[in-house]
């Protein structure tokens, strides 16, 4: 089991997060630790693309949630890409629908960023 | 003739003992997964069952694990998945370690035990202060209520 990690950099100082594969507490600390780097760069308009992750746990969204509040410390915002319907289960059932912006499209997760 | 001799279905237990340590969680979650498919349980119904009992592996992994091993317990009963997580390292209350947890921290383990209990039908949790930490979760199939 492995996590792949993959930044671009966006239009509008944004910069989206790829993930592929499972996140949960034997990976997480690579998606952490990735989008800890990010963020100590300045980039703090971030799109978390979860299209390709198969699995996460309450690690996993111990991860993003660290994130948002480290981007929201300087005004920023992060948004997911999820269309899984497990997977947007998880955000459901935790109420973590409330505090991330969910989106079945990169391109509509990038509009509501900026 | 003699009457047919009426005997109990055969349990089906299944047993696996990993290292309590981060790399071993993904082989327990697809090995449970396996043996909730015998049951034929939905997709997510599995998926429910694979985070469980993640998330009772994880809890024991980064807050609790005083123990060399996690043991788990798969019962495959007739209407129900019968999971039990075993930590058997001496269970050290918190305020005697010097592991303390911060808020985000305490958060997310507050995320997972709020998974467990969500996503399965029945949770049971034993503390025993040397013989170790016993998480007990029942699966039903639905329409079995138990």
């Amino acid at each position: 089991m492995d996590i792949k990690v993959h930044v671009r950099e966006a239009p509008g100082d944004c910069y989206v997060v790829d993930l592929s594969g499972e996140i949960d507490v034997y990976t997480s600390p690579k998606v952490k630790d990735a989008i800890g780097e990010l963020i100590d760069r300045g980039a703090y308009h971030l799109v978390i693309n979860l299209e390709k992750v198969r699995y996460i746990d309450s690690t996993g969204l111990g991860v993003l949630i660290g994130g948002l509040k480290r981007v929201r410390e300087h005004g920023g915002s992060v948004n997911l890409v999820c269309s899984n319907p497990q997977i947007k289960k998880i955000f459901d059932i935790t109420g973590l629908v409330k505090i991330f912006g969910i989106f079945d499209s990169e391109e509509t997760a990038m509009k509501a960023l900026v | 003739m003699n009457p047919a001799v009426e005997r109990e279905p055969a349990r089906e237990v299944v047993e696996l003992r990993v290292p309590s340590t981060a790399e071993w969680v993904a082989l327990i979650r697809l090995a449970t997964a396996a043996v909730a498919n015998r049951l034929k349980f939905s997709i997510e119904d599995i998926e429910d069952v694979k985070l469980a009992v993640a998330e009772a592996c994880t809890a024991v992994i980064q807050h609790e694990s005083h123990g060399e091993f996690i043991e788990v317990t798969c019962e495959v009963g007739a209407d129900a998945l019968h999971l039990r997580v075993h930590d058997a390292g001496r269970h050290v209350p918190r305020a005697e370690t010097d592991r303390t947890m911060d808020y985000d921290e305490a958060r997310v383990a507050g995320l997972g035990v709020f998974l467990i209990r969500t996503l399965m039908d029945e949770v049971t949790y034993d503390v025993h202060p040397e013989l170790g930490t016993d998480l007990r979760m029942v699966k039903r199939l639905p329409g079995h209520p138990g």
